[in-house]
C-alpha cells in the first residue's frame, strides 16, 4: 500500500489506550500478509511471527494513541472527561472530539466565554475540571449510548503542508506501525525471509508494560524498538531533539544496546541513509524500557521517527524521514541474517 | 436556511477582506435587486416592498469573521501572527488553519513533555504562538504567506445533538445574520427595507458606520448571534442566553442602550406571535448598533441575535430552532412594522 494511504487507514481508526480494538483489527489484516501467524493476545496486541533465518527479531511499535475517558454524565448532556494517556493539557479549549459509545457521537469540549472567565485564571490553561463535552444531547440520550468510562478522540485531519510533511492525529505511534509495515512489504518484495516477532501493543501511552508481555512470549533474541521523538519546534533545545527531514534518530542510552546503536549508524552510512543520533541519559520513555528487562534481558536498539507536537491531534512528520526509517530497519533485518 | 448558512460560513472572510462573501452574496441576490458598495466595501440593498415606510427601516448584519493575521514570518519559515477580533487564545492550540494562499498550516507548541510545570500551566498570548506550514525557510514560507495576509479556522459544518438540533461552524457569527437578510431579500415585504452586509464589525463594528451614513435610517434591527454561557455547571443569569429559548432581543449592552419601545415592542410581538424569545441576562458584548445609533441625526437600535456557544472559536454552536425562531420574529418584525 502507498504509504500516504497506510498512514491514512492506521490513523484514522481510533485506539485510545486500554480500548485498541479497533486500531488492532485494522493492524492485523494489515500484518497479514508479511507472517506465518498472526493473533492478537491477552491484552489486546497484535502479534505476528514470521518464521525465517537468522536470530529472532523482536519489533514493535505501539498501537495505542491517546486520548481522553468519560468520568461522569451530567445534566443537559455535559460529559466529564479525564485525560488518557498525555494529551497536551493545552488543545482541550475548544476541541471537538468524537465520543466512541455505542455509536460515534460528536461533542466539543466547552471554552469559556469572556463574562464567565474568572481574573485569575487570566493567561492560564483552563483546568480538566472546568471543562466539559458538550454533546447536544439529553442526560437520558448520553446515558443509554455512553458508558462511564468510554473513550474520547480529539477530531483531526489528514492534512498536507509544505514539502514531505503531513498532519494528523495518532501519528504517535501509528507511524511506526506503518513504517515495520512497510519494511515488512519491502523485504518480502525482495525475497527476504527474517526470523521476526512483530508487536502492535497496546497501552504504552499509560504504561508500557504490555510491551513486557509481548517481549516475554516471543523468544526474541534481540529488539528494535519504534516509536516516535521530538522533533525541535521553538523554545526547544538542541540537544535532546532531533531535526524534522534529516532522518531517522538513531537512539543511544544505558538501557539500548552499544552493539545495536553502532551496527544502526553504521548501516546508515553505508547506505547513504541520513541519521541522527538521540542521547537519553537513562531510560528511553519508550517500550525498550520494558523490552529489556523480559526475561534475561532482550539487548535493544531504538530507531525513531522526528515528529512534531507530540500528543496533540495536530502531530507531523516528514514522509522523507519515514522513508529513510523504513530503508534503515529493512538493512538491519537483512544484516542480522534474514538476507541468508 | 440551514444550507445557505453553511455555505456562507464556508467562505473565507476575516474582517478586512470580506470581499469573497460579499461577491457570493450578490451572486444570490434575485435578478434586478438594487445594490450598491460602499468605498469600505458594505454591500447596501435596496429592497422594495409593498409600501414605503414613513419610518426608514434598515437591517445589518455583518459579512466578516474572526481569524488571523500575518505579522512577522520567522527565518526558519514559521509565521507569527496576531488575533483579528477577540479570540481566546486556547481555542487556537492544536489546529488547523488556512492561508488564504490555500496551503494549510498548524498551530501548536513546544512539545509539552518538554517543558516545565509552571509553563505548562500557563496559556500562551497569540503574539508568542506561529503557524507552522511545513516551510524549511524564511523564502520557502514567503511563497505561501506575506505580511498582512490572513489565516482563518479550518472547520467542517457538522449537525449533531439531539435530532442533530445542533449545529457547529465557524463563521456563524455573523453569516447567520447574512442568511436572514440574505432570504428575506427574496420574499415579498410589505414594506421598503435597506440591508446593510457591513464589513469589520469585529475590530470595533468600523463598517456599520458607513453603512448606516449609506441609508440614513429611522429605525434599525441589527441581526447578530450572542454568547451563550449555557454550559455545564454555568446557571441562572450568569448564562447570559440559553440555547434553545429563542431569539435574543436585548435591552442593553457593552455598546448600547437599546430602544427600550422597539425593545418591548419586539418581546411583546414575539409573545403575541407565539414566537419563543428571551433576553440577555447579563450586560456584556457590544454589536454593529454602537456605531449605527451614533450616525446622521441617529436611529432607534434594536438587536435580535441568536443565541450561540463559543462565540469566537473555530467551533461556535447553535441550535436550529433557535435559526427558525429568530427568523420568524424578524420577519414579523417587518410585517408589524407599521
Amino acid at each position: 500500500m502507498e504509504t500516504i494511504e497506510l498512514l491514512k487507514t492506521l490513523t484514522s481508526t481510533y485506539g485510545v489506550s486500554g480500548s485498541e480494538e479497533a486500531a488492532a483489527a485494522v493492524a492485523r489484516d494489515l500484518l497479514k500478509p508479511y507472517v506465518d501467524e498472526v493473533r492478537i493476545d491477552n491484552r489486546g496486541s497484535v502479534i505476528g511471527t514470521a518464521n525465517g533465518t537468522g536470530p529472532k527479531i523482536l519489533l514493535d511499535a505501539h498501537l495505542d494513541q491517546c486520548g481522553y475517558i468519560v468520568t461522569s454524565i451530567n445534566d443537559r448532556g455535559f460529559l466529564k472527561f479525564s485525560r488518557c494517556g498525555g494529551m497536551d493539557e493545552r488543545v482541550a479549549s475548544g476541541l471537538p472530539v468524537t465520543v466512541l459509545g455505542k455509536k460515534p457521537i460528536f461533542g466539543i469540549i466547552s471554552s469559556i466565554p469572556p463574562h464567565l472567565a474568572k481574573e485569575e485564571d487570566e493567561g492560564k490553561v483552563k483546568k480538566e475540571e472546568d471543562l466539559c463535552i458538550d454533546t447536544g444531547l439529553t442526560k437520558e440520550e448520553c446515558e443509554s449510548l455512553i458508558t462511564l468510562g468510554d473513550r474520547i478522540v480529539p477530531n483531526y485531519k489528514f492534512e498536507k503542508l509544505l514539502g514531505n510533511q503531513i498532519c494528523s492525529g495518532a501519528f504517535d505511534d501509528r507511524s511506526c506501525v506503518a513504517i515495520i509495515l512497510k519494511a515488512l512489504e519491502t523485504l518480502k518484495a525482495c525475497g527476504v525471509k527474517p526470523n521476526l516477532s512483530v508487536h502492535f501493543t497496546v497501552q504504552e501511552e499509560v504504561n508500557g508494560q504490555a510491551a513486557k508481555n509481548d517481549a516475554f512470549a516471543s523468544g526474541a533474541d534481540e529488539a528494535i524498538i519504534l516509536d516516535v521523538s521530538f522533533a525541535k519546534t521553538p523554545g526547544c533545545k538542541d540537544e535532546g531533539t532531533g531535526i524534522m527531514g534529516k532522518g531517522p534518530m538513531i537512539g543511544i542510552a544505558p538501557v539500548l544496546d552499544n552493539e545495536i546503536f553502532a551496527k544502526l549508524k553504521d548501516l546508515a552510512t553505508k547506505n547513504n541513509i541520513p541519521y541522527q543520533v538521540e542521547v537519553m541519559n537513562g531510560d528511553t520513555g519508550t517500550h525498550a524500557d520494558e523490552v529489556i528487562m523480559t526475561k534475561s534481558g532482550i539487548k535493544t536498539g531504538m530507531i525513531s521517527l522526528p515528529l512534531k507536537f507530540m500528543h496533540t491531534p495536530v502531530e507531523v512528520i516528514d514522509t522523507e524521514d519515514f522513508d529513510n526509517c523504513v530503508k534503515l530497519l529493512c538493512e538491519f533485518i537483512k544484516s542480522e541474517g534474514g538476507n541468508k | 436556511m440551514i444550507d445557505l448558512i453553511k455555505s456562507l460560513c464556508e467562505i473565507p472572510g476575516v474582517s478586512g477582506r470580506e470581499d469573497a462573501v460579499r461577491d457570493f452574496i450578490i451572486s444570490k441576490l434575485p435578478a434586478g435587486t438594487d445594490y450598491t458598495v460602499d468605498n469600505l466595501g458594505n454591500l447596501i440593498v435596496h429592497k422594495k416592498g409593498a409600501k414605503t415606510p414613513e419610518k426608514k427601516l434598515m437591517m445589518c448584519a455583518h459579512m466578516d469573521e474572526v481569524g488571523l493575521i500575518i505579522t512577522y514570518i520567522t527565518d526558519d519559515g514559521l509565521l507569527k501572527f496576531n488575533e483579528i477580533g477577540g479570540i481566546d487564545p486556547a481555542v487556537l492550540i492544536g489546529r488547523t488553519v488556512t492561508l488564504e494562499s490555500g496551503a494549510k498550516g498548524v498551530i501548536a507548541l513546544k512539545h509539552i513533555h518538554l517543558i516545565e510545570k509552571d509553563e505548562r500551566e500557563k496559556l500562551p498570548k497569540h503574539t508568542d504562538m506561529y503557524i507552522d506550514i511545513g516551510a524549511k525557510s524564511k523564502e520557502e514560507a514567503e511563497k505561501y504567506a506575506y505580511l498582512g495576509s490572513y489565516a482563518t479556522f479550518d472547520c467542517d459544518f457538522t449537525e449533531f445533538g439531539t435530532d442533530n438540533r445542533f449545529v457547529r461552524m465557524k463563521a456563524l457569527d455573523d453569516r447567520a445574520g447574512c442568511a436572514f437578510m440574505l432570504k428575506l431579500i427574496g420574499e415579498d415585504l410589505p414594506y421598503d427595507v435597506d440591508f446593510a452586509f457591513d464589513v469589520q464589525e469585529e475590530i470595533g463594528t468600523v463598517g456599520a458606520f458607513a453603512a448606516t451614513y449609506g441609508i440614513m435610517p429611522d429605525v434599525c434591527v441589527v441581526l447578530e448571534t450572542t454568547t451563550a454561557g449555557d454550559i455545564d455547571g454555568v446557571e441562572g443569569d450568569k448564562r447570559a442566553c440559553v440555547l434553545g429559548d429563542g431569539p435574543v432581543v436585548s435591552y442593553m449592552d457593552r455598546g448600547t442602550i437599546y430602544d427600550h419601545d422597539l425593545y418591548k415592542d419586539t418581546m411583546n410581538l414575539a409573545k403575541e406571535k407565539g414566537i419563543k424569545a428571551q433576553t440577555k441576562t447579563l450586560i456584556a458584548g457590544g454589536n454593529d448598533s454602537r456605531a449605527v445609533k451614533t450616525v446622521g441625526e441617529g436611529a432607534r437600535v434594536i438587536a435580535i441575535s441568536i443565541p450561540t456557544r463559543y462565540l469566537h472559536s473555530p467551533n461556535c454552536v447553535m441550535n436550529k430552532d433557535d435559526i427558525s425562531a429568530t427568523y420568524t420574529l424578524i420577519k414579523a418584525f417587518i410585517e408589524d412594522y407599521e
